[in-house]
């Protein structure tokens, strides 16, 4: 990084990577959605609300959601091994978890959404994309929900806060932070962190997250607009 | 379908106890239930812990061999944190593959102490890129009760400052174990853990099985011994606002300091 903080891709500290994201890219699945985000190329798709297999995992009261979020072989540099890894399968728990608040899951007793994600290429940071394309794929499926849920990193890289780790600053920086917030109803729903900050850089990598989750929300709204009032209608 | 009906109930009625300032166990909200730490309960072992804390406890072992680093990683030993939870520790726990709660907690547990840096891995190499020392902290959770991320996380500390590191030699490129020389490991921080749930507008500290049957988040903040905050999970089926994970944060700085205080007489 430079003395004036232009960072290893040229961005600013706190400037996102180019994102982009396609809604309704798949045929069988209910809903869908494609993001590229930098170098991350990630399909969601959504299944659902539908019948429960195996049966003892329906719940009476509520609908369940699942999430499997899964990497391809050819995503990364090194060949990875197609068999879910436990990283990914912690993963899939805290995306889970990160849509849930989102998900009006009562008005469906005894059925599940389950929600499939798939890292074409990743490139740091590919937590948050899944889950961009995730809430935009169970909107496209058209589940009620009470928000769309934004997520996005911030770190400290060379002693500064920066806006959207790539995979360069995270193996090289100091910390690592993925947020999700729901954007209208204020409430964090993933937070997650690795490395070292002190209680004043916790509370400004946070709100750095925050404002990038902001802006991650109106290319979400953005793409769901251009699939649902094309001829300019609201 | 029963327990959903019991769930229910006990969140009526922990929500009521806490809306007057108190928890059903009689703790305040920001109190941790007391932790009992035993250290070498497992002699075979280069170092142990025995761990309770209220009603969960948690046997660690940490066992220390040669092995070959990570190929990208050459100056530095091996640090591997695991967790799991027996049959016997839970009426719902099976054998077989670990489910994603069990995985969730293994890597938690893993992060805190690996993030805020433990352990000094650069004093673990025997030959740069070839041969280091393997460090390996399984964890067992015997009985649970709550809160095992924080329990896990003692007991592996514990574990880990309990322990003694043998001496190799490199002979003929092969480490060789000298007898009868050890050392302490190369502590640089003390990982402190705490654990937080949300339940309604309460934040309560270290919370017991019920309190957790009933929560609507989870929050696990892993602190260093001077004061930084290196690990954070959340978990849960609801958020957090933003306030409220300051407040959060600022409590695993308050709270961890007792528990570090208990971890120091250890050393």
């Amino acid at each position: 990084m430079t003395e004036d903080g232009i960072r290893c891709d040229g961005r600013r500290l706190d400037e996102l990577r180019n994102i982009s994201i396609k809604v309704g890219v798949l045929k069988n699945a209910d809903g869908s959605a494609y993001i590229e985000f930098g170098k991350n190329k990630i399909l969601a798709g959504v299944f659902g609300p539908r019948d429960v297999h195996p049966k003892h995992m329906a719940n009476p009261d509520s609908g369940i959601l699942r999430c499997r979020y899964h990497m391809s072989p050819f995503s990364v540099t090194e060949r990875k091994n197609p068999a879910p890894s436990r990283r990914e399968i912690e993963i899939s728990k805290v995306i889970k978890e990160a849509l849930q608040p989102a998900v009006i899951l009562k008005d469906y007793p005894r059925t599940v959404i389950d929600v499939f994600i798939e890292v074409l290429q990743a490139d740091g940071g590919s937590r948050c994309a899944a889950l961009d394309a995730a809430a935009v794929a169970l909107a496209d499926a058209g589940i009620p929900m009470r928000d769309l849920v934004s997520a996005c990193a911030a770190g400290k890289v060379a002693d500064r806060i920066v806006l959207d780790v790539n995979n360069e600053e995270d193996q090289e920086g100091q910390a690592d932070m993925p947020v999700a917030l729901m954007p209208n109803i204020g409430k964090v729903t993933l937070l997650q962190l690795d490395g070292m900050l002190k209680p004043e850089e916790f509370k400004t990598c946070m709100q750095t997250a925050l404002v990038g989750c902001k802006r991650v929300y109106e290319v979400q709204r953005k793409a769901l607009m251009e699939k649902y009032f094309q001829n300019g209608e609201q | 379908m029963n327990s959903q009906i019991l769930d229910q109930l006990k969140r009526d009625k922990i929500l009521d106890l806490l809306k007057t300032g108190k928890r059903i166990d009689g703790r305040t909200l920001d109190e941790q239930r007391p932790l009992i730490i035993e250290t070498g309960v497992i002699p075979k072992a280069n170092g142990s812990a025995r761990v309770k804390l209220g009603n969960t406890e948690i046997i660690t072992g940490v066992k220390i061999q040669p092995d070959k680093p990570f190929p990208d990683l050459g100056d530095k030993g091996i640090l591997i944190c695991t967790a799991e939870i027996l049959p016997l520790a839970d009426p719902n726990a099976e054998p077989g593959p670990p489910n994603e709660e069990v995985i969730e907690l293994a890597r938690v547990v893993d992060r805190g102490i690996r993030e805020t840096e433990m352990i000094d891995l650069h004093q673990l190499v025997l030959i740069e890129d070839k041969s280091v020392i393997g460090m390996f902290i399984d964890s067992s959770v015997i009985d649970s009760g709550g809160n095992l991320f924080d329990a896990c996380s003692y007991a592996s500390v514990a574990g880990i400052l309990s322990c003694t590191v043998p001496k190799w030699e490199i002979k003929d490129d092969a480490p060789v174990l000298v007898e009868g020389v050890a050392s302490k490991p190369p502590i640089k921080t003390l990982p402190v853990s705490v654990t937080m749930a949300r339940i309604g507008d309460y934040i309560i500290v270290d919370p017991t099985k019920d309190e957790e049957s009933c929560m609507d988040g989870r929050i696990t903040i892993t602190t260093n011994s001077d004061g930084n905050i290196c690990a954070v999970q959340k978990g849960g089926s609801d958020g957090f606002t933003a306030e409220q994970l300051l407040q959060c944060a600022e409590t695993a700085l308050t709270v961890g300091r007792k528990i570090r205080k208990q971890f120091e007489q250890l050393m």
